[in-house]
This record gives structure tokens, sequence and C-alpha cells, in this order.
């Protein structure tokens, strides 16, 4: 444990939100329904795609279940972290001998559903160690010709409205997303470089360090809460 | 890959309103809509959805450009007798997607 002080922004662990809380009732009732939220494609692709060989072998070859897996990641070895994403192209890559799949591609969206669904209910396991430190350094950061860090929101102005839409506490619990707006799925990466375009920062790329530290530092301020995955937003 | 979904139940009592749930996998690019080279993105739409009960239409929708992708139709019809319930999506390009279920009455 390198510091588990509060800071000044921080939320109080008991006063913790999933942004679902602040979605309205046709958003949420949506969600409630596994039939009637569109990432149901996504979870029967991902099934699919775990199924099929690929390379030299399907997922099902060499895994049985992947509960609770997805309430661990990003992890962290080598000094690196490593979102579910990495994860599963580098089993592509090592393990199945098959080329990995783009960001945001369909069928990695599909696959990532596939497995953090399977860890959906259980609580967020972090723990603090360098990686998250950084992670916070990028979140407490101002950036953007806004000049906005995103504790300035999302710690600070959580609840109050900006232009028709709540802030919410920016919880990571129910990634990927079935995202309204983008009437599309989405990662949590997509999510948070779509912030970073919002206070008009250049958005870190997909995969880079910079945003899974930040995954990594989203993880550990959700540490208990529940995952939702597959989430609806608006 | 997967492209309509249906909910519905396989069972129910003569007389009861039963709800019926569906999705279908569907861009809904809406036709107005440009490149960043400034291209006019063509409309490719579903157009039409029906629904049939042992062969009589029980319920159908037009579709048009300003819904979103992925559309999600629910509606409710009475359980009269055991059969099958056949949905059909047409639309732009040759759409066109079929989906069953059977319901047993009793
Ligand atoms: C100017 C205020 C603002 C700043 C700064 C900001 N965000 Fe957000 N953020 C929002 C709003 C508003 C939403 C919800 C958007 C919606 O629902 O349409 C959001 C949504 C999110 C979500 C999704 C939460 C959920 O329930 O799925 C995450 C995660 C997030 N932000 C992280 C960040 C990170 C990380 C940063 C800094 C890089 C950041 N935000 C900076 C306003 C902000
Ligand atoms: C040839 C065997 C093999 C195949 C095929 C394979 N994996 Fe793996 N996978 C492993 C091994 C061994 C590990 C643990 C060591 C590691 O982290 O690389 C692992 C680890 C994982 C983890 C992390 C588990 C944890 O608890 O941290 C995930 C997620 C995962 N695999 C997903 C996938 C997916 C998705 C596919 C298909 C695209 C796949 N794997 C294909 C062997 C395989």
């Amino acid at each position: 444990m390198l510091c588990m002080s509060l800071q000044a922004g921080e939320i109080p662990l008991g006063e913790r939100r999933s942004g679902y809380e602040f979605m309205g009732r046709d958003t949420r009732a949506m969600q409630d329904d596994d039939s009637t939220n569109p990432a149901l494609f996504w979870l029967m692709d991902g099934e699919t795609l775990w199924k099929r060989k690929d390379g030299v072998a399907a997922c099902s070859s060499c895994h049985e279940t992947m509960k609770g897996v997805a309430a661990r990641y990003p992890k962290v070895a080598g000094g690196r972290a490593v979102n579910l994403e990495q994860q599963i192209n580098a089993c592509r890559s090592e393990r199945q001998k098959a080329a990995p799949l783009a960001y945001e591609s369909r069928e990695l969206l599909a696959l990532t559903a596939y497995v953090a669904r399977q860890s959906r209910g259980m609580p967020i396991e972090a723990g603090w160690n360098e990686r998250t430190e950084a992670g916070r350094a990028l979140f407490t950061r101002r950036q953007g010709q806004l000049n906005l860090a995103c504790t300035q929101c999302h710690d600070d102005n959580w609840g109050k409205q900006l232009s028709g839409t709540t802030i919410p506490q920016a919880h990571p619990t129910g990634y990927p997303i079935y995202r309204l707006e983008w009437q599309d799925m989405g990662s949590l990466q997509r999510r948070l470089r779509n912030c970073m375009i919002g206070v008009r920062a250049e958005p870190y790329p997909y995969g880079s360090a910079e945003l899974v530290d930040l995954e990594l530092y989203l993880m550990w301020r959700a540490r208990g809460m529940k995952l939702e995955t597959p989430a609806v937003r608006p | 890959m997967a492209r309509v979904a249906i909910t519905a139940p396989s069972s129910a009592k003569k007389g009861e309103i039963i709800e019926i749930k569906t999705l279908a996998a569907h861009v809904m690019e809406n036709g107005f809509r440009r490149t960043q080279e400034g291209a006019l993105i063509p409309r490719d739409i579903i157009t039409q959805f029906v629904c049939t009960y042992n062969g009589v239409e029980i319920f159908r929708a037009e579709l048009h450009p300003a819904m979103a992708a992925n559309p999600l139709i629910a509606f409710t019809t009475v359980a009269t007798e055991s059969g099958t319930l056949e949905f059909k999506w047409t639309g732009d390009n040759g759409y066109a997607e079929t989906q069953s279920a059977s319901l047993s009455v009793s």
C-alpha cells in the first residue's frame, strides 16, 4: 500500500453509485432485461467466437469458465498493466497463433463482452500499486483546451447537469457497454477517449499504457462495486 | 453471426395476453449522413416488420430513417391456439430475415 489516503475530491466508499443510477427509467429497463439489451448480439457472437477454432485452437479448447476474471482486470505483470482486451489478444497471438483483433472491432468487443458477462454481479477486486498511482496522476491532471481534470467532473461535480446529461461518477462497472449515443457497443477506452475529446485534449491511442493505467485506477476507485457487463448507457 | 433475436413464452393459457420482444441487428443508416470526404452514405434501413400467428398477420410495423440501430420491437397478443409465430423483417438492399417460435396453448 503506497498511498490510500483520501484525496480532497475523492468520493467516500459509501457514496459511490454506478452510472446505472443516473440513467432514465427507459434506459435502466433496457439494461435490466437481457432480451431488450442490444448487447445480446455481441454476447451471442462472443460465444460463437469462443468455441470456434482459430489458428491452432479455440478459446474453449484451453479454458472452461471465465467467471470472476473480468473483476480482476486490468492486471499488472512485469511493471505493466494489461487490460482484458489485451489479454484476449495475447491469447490469440501466443496461444492460438492467430492474428490479434483490432480495438473496437466487432470480434474483440464480442469476446470481451462474453468473457466479462461471466463476472456480472461479482465485486471488483483491485489492489493499489505503482500503475494505479500513475492512473490516478492522469485522473487528477488538468488537460485539453478546457483545462479540466477528470476528477473535477467525476469527483467534484457528479450528479450535476452538463448540457443536458447528468455527470456520473465514472465507474467502469459496465464495460463493454451498449451506448445509445453510439448506437453501438464500445469499450471503456472508447468512453475514456470520448471524455478526453470532450475537454479538447488529444486522446491517448487505443491500447496505450496511459489508458490502461486509467482503467486500473478506475477499477481501484470502484473496488467492491459489482460488475454489470454488458451495461446500457445513454 | 447472430442477426435477430426473439423473446416469447413457449407456453401460455388460452386467452392469456403474452408479450413478444424482438431485436434485429441492423445499422439503420439513415441516408442523411456524410463521410469525412463529404460523400453521402446511402440509406440502409429495415423498412418493415411483420408477425404472423399460424399464418394470420397479428402485428406489422413500418420503420423509418430516424429509428435507432438494432431496433427493439415489443408487442402483445392473445394466446388463442397452439402453433407457430413467424417473424419477418425486410429492408433496403435486399435485407430479409425470418425467425419463428412455437407456442403451446393449454
Ligand atoms: C467536463 C466534464 C467531464 C470531464 C472533464 C470528464 N468527463 Fe467523463 N463523463 C462526463 C459525462 C457528462 C459523462 C456521461 C456522458 C453521457 O452519459 O452522455 C461521462 C462519462 C464517463 C464515464 C462512463 C461512466 C459509466 O457509467 O459508464 C467514464 C468511465 C468517464 N467519464 C471517465 C472519465 C475520465 C477518465 C476522464 C478524464 C480523462 C473524464 N471522464 C473527464 C463528463 C466529464
Ligand atoms: C492453447 C491454450 C489457450 C488458448 C487457445 C487460449 N488461451 Fe487464454 N490462457 C491460456 C493460458 C495458459 C493462460 C494463463 C497464462 C497467461 O496469462 O497467458 C490464459 C489466460 C487467459 C485469460 C486471463 C485469465 C486470468 O485469470 O487472468 C483470459 C481472459 C483468456 N486467457 C482468454 C482467452 C480467450 C478469449 C481465448 C480465445 C480467443 C483464449 N484465451 C485462448 C491458454 C489459452
